[in-house]
């Protein structure tokens, strides 16, 4: 009985390896994107599609590993492991530098050029020795959000976290606090990821603060919920609502007037370009952010996806900005027919 | 639980009456078993087994990939190594017949205790240590009692203190820095000689600068060793397995641990401290998650709230896939190192390999089902034939 039980997972980890082989003059080159995030986090289905289209695009075998509980220090192994595998490429997110700082260390200490993406400054990834840096500051993000509000007139608002023990979200947070000249803390509620207990969560702070003007989401996992929360009390449309990054049922509200916009950091690009970005610093040998932006840029393949999706990329002096773009009501039809999959 | 007594070091050869060998041989009632069923019969054989064939698998399928590179053996050596230091204390515990679920944040929590003392309050380093430890081990003696004082099982009582802790930690560094991550804590430990000697880094640097200019270990582009040395937590974990180990299997005190798990009242009854034996074990428990708890903010230079989460499974798992019974009475300390090291081996491994990391869950959960089947087997299989 033993026996057959290995013989079972054997063949399926043979079927599984034989899954992802690719083909072409590079298919030798393997690149990897870690992240911090949980495996219940679907925000990063994003960036893994977008990774696997990067991977065929450029004819290289690409990985994505992420700490299962989203633990930080899970996190830094990973990046340790992928020093150790050789890998031709490392990208990954800035989820604290701190932790980071020592593993990353091993992959440059390695000559293998090494990509950030998704939190984190300009400022952290040049410390951590990347080539450069793919994503949305998340203060900023926060605060521009936040005086979007204000120009509506929004005064007090209700952050609801879904990941109070990430300091990510808790920048959001502060970044629309500041901007609206509110107390961070004292608006936001820790609900959790379970949508039974956030959507509570949201209709009892509501009813205990019937004054809450607006509600800030910090992303589908709570800005589902709480929609639905809104739904069951009368409230959607009336209250001033926003969310960080997309799913379906955001582009729904969005449409349907319920969600007034939501920030949109463009995950597909941020997994996209870090691998072909790689891919190019590999191939030439170079680590000048410049040159890989402007072969990137002339890539027709790259360009194709962008015209596809609807992407729109923020090219900088150091490197490029995946965001903040918002959503609202005129554009969120071109949004919509790849929400959760490419955009 | 009295069918797994019978075979209990519940006496040790050395506290037996000196008896002459003569007379052994002659005893009817002694038989002898040969040495490779005793080592069958073994709580850490399934583990030992286990890790052998999680060897032979990832060999086939990451042999080539870096794994068993020196670099690739020190990065899933250390983090079997962080879980190894509470499974080491969770298997103990288990063999005592109780859980502490509060393990996970617990190491959050100490974490956060020697973080806010030195970095807001302006102590000095070493003494946040010692408040960490001394804390988390007076929140392990206020578990342990209340478990002995009300008989409520240990599952219940833990698992409120998982949350308390957990919601403390969230507390604490949202109050202190308005952040759910305290930062700069790594500085500081490297400034305190005493703490970073104990706690940070690796050890041995020398010995690897020269294996590497001998030519025996891999250079990085820049000529230093490709690993600057042994990670202190490989040697503590070595260090709390050797002398729990010790303790379990030479110790009156082991003896006790065995005996309170397979019977309290019996153990009671023949005077057994059973209170003291289940308070200290819960302090014991509480010290091994501080000590990982200090190891990895020293380690990762930050102290943050969803640290250690859900590390108590994991350290029960470990125990478990090392051979220890969840209604306790059974177990051993080095089948619960090896059930860490099948855990590390296998959370790192996978990443070697070209499969997609969403079946990393299905892997362990196979994994630990292969494993306690494979430990069922054996233990009928080694009961029944004697």
């Amino acid at each position: 009985m033993r026996t057959r039980w290995i013989w079972t997972l054997l063949a399926g980890m043979l079927a599984a390896s034989a899954a992802t082989a690719a083909t072409g003059p590079h298919a030798n080159e393997r690149y990897v994107l870690i992240s911090h995030a949980a495996d219940s986090d679907v925000w990063w289905n994003t960036v893994k599609n977008a990774i696997k289209q990067a991977g065929a695009d450029f004819g290289v075998q690409v990985d994505y590993r992420n700490p299962p509980n989203g633990d930080l220090a899970d996190m830094a192994r990973l990046v340790e492991q992928a020093a150790a595998r050789n890998y031709d490429g490392v990208a990954f997110d800035i989820a604290d530098v701190d932790v980071l700082a020592k593993p990353a260390m091993r992959v440059t200490a390695k000559r293998i050029p090494l990509i950030t993406i998704n939190s984190g400054t300009q400022q952290q990834s040049e410390q951590l020795g990347a080539i450069m840096h793919i994503g949305q500051p998340e203060y900023e993000a926060g605060k521009a959000a936040g005086e979007r509000a204000k120009a509506a007139g929004i005064t007090s608002f209700v952050c609801v976290n879904h990941n109070a023990a990430n300091a990510a979200a808790f920048q959001r947070c502060k970044g629309f606090a500041d901007a609206i000249g509110v107390d961070a803390r004292s608006s936001m509620i820790d609900t959790g990821v379970d949508p039974t207990v956030v959507e509570n969560k949201v209709s009892a702070y509501l009813r205990n603060h019937p004054r809450t003007q607006a509600i800030l989401a910090l992303g589908p996992n709570s800005a589902d919920p709480s929609l639905q929360a809104l739904q069951r009390m009368g409230l959607a449309g009336k209250i001033y609502f926003v969310t960080f990054d997309l799913s379906s049922a955001v582009i729904d509200g969005i449409r349907k007037g319920v969600i007034n916009f939501a920030i949109d950091q463009q995950p597909y690009l941020q997994g996209y370009m870090a691998i072909a970005a790689l891919a190019i610093a590999h191939e030439d040998n170079t680590r000048d952010p410049a040159a890989i932006i402007a072969k990137l840029k002339a890539n027709p393949a790259f360009q194709s996806r962008l015209k596809e999706y609807g992407l729109q990329p923020v090219y900088t002096n150091h490197g490029v900005s995946s965001g903040p773009a918002f959503v609202t009501r005129e554009n969120v039809d071109t949004v919509a027919k790849y929400a959760g999959q490419y955009r | 639980m009295s069918s797994t007594t019978p075979h209990l070091p519940l006496t040790t050869s050395k506290d037996k009456p000196a008896m002459p060998s003569r007379a052994m041989q002659t005893d009817e009632r002694v038989r002898r078993i040969s040495p490779w069923r005793s080592f069958i019969g073994r709580p850490e054989f399934g583990s030992i087994a286990g890790t052998v064939l999680v060897f032979v698998l990832f060999g086939i399928f990451a042999g080539d990939s870096g794994m068993f590179n020196l670099d690739g053996v020190m990065n899933w050596a250390q983090v079997a190594a962080y879980l190894g230091i509470i499974a080491v204390g969770a298997c103990l515990l288990m063999i005592a017949g109780e859980f502490d679920l509060s393990i996970g944040s617990m190491i959050g929590f100490a974490g956060m205790m020697m973080a806010v003392p030195s970095m807001f309050m302006g102590w000095p380093m070493w003494a946040s240590v010692l408040f960490a430890f001394a804390g988390c081990m007076g929140l392990g003696w206020l578990n342990g009692y209340l478990v002995v004082r009300t008989r409520l099982p240990s599952f219940i009582v833990t698992l409120a203190f998982m949350f308390i802790l957990r919601g403390l930690t969230l507390v604490l560094s949202t109050y202190f820095s308005n952040s759910t991550i305290v930062s700069g804590v790594g500085d500081k430990v490297g400034s305190d000689p005493l703490v970073s000697t104990l706690f940070q880094g690796s050890a041995l640097h020398g010995l690897f600068a020269w294996l590497a200019q001998a030519g025996i270990i891999a250079k990085l582009p820049n000529g230093d060793p490709i690993v600057a040395g042994i990670p202190k937590v490989l040697l503590w974990w070595l260090l709390m397995a050797a002398a729990a180990g010790f303790v379990l299997s030479r110790t009156r005190f082991g003896n006790w641990i065995f005996t309170v798990g397979g019977d309290a009242v019996a153990a009671q009854n023949v005077g057994v401290p059973v209170r003291r034996v289940k308070i200290s074990l819960f302090v014991f428990t509480a010290f091994c998650a501080c000590l990982f708890g200090v190891l990895q903010v020293a380690d990762v230079g930050s102290a943050a709230a969803d640290r250690g989460l859900q590390k108590e499974f994991e350290a029960i798992i470990a125990a478990v896939i090392g051979g220890a019974l969840l209604t306790g009475g059974y177990g051993s300390v080095v089948g619960a190192c090896f059930g860490a090291l099948i855990f590390g081996v296998v959370q790192i491994g996978i990443s070697y390999t070209s499969f997609d990391s969403d079946w990393y869950r299905v892997f362990l959960g196979a994994m630990l089902l292969l494993a306690v089947l494979f430990n069922h087997y054996v233990r009928l299989h080694a009961t029944r034939s004697k």
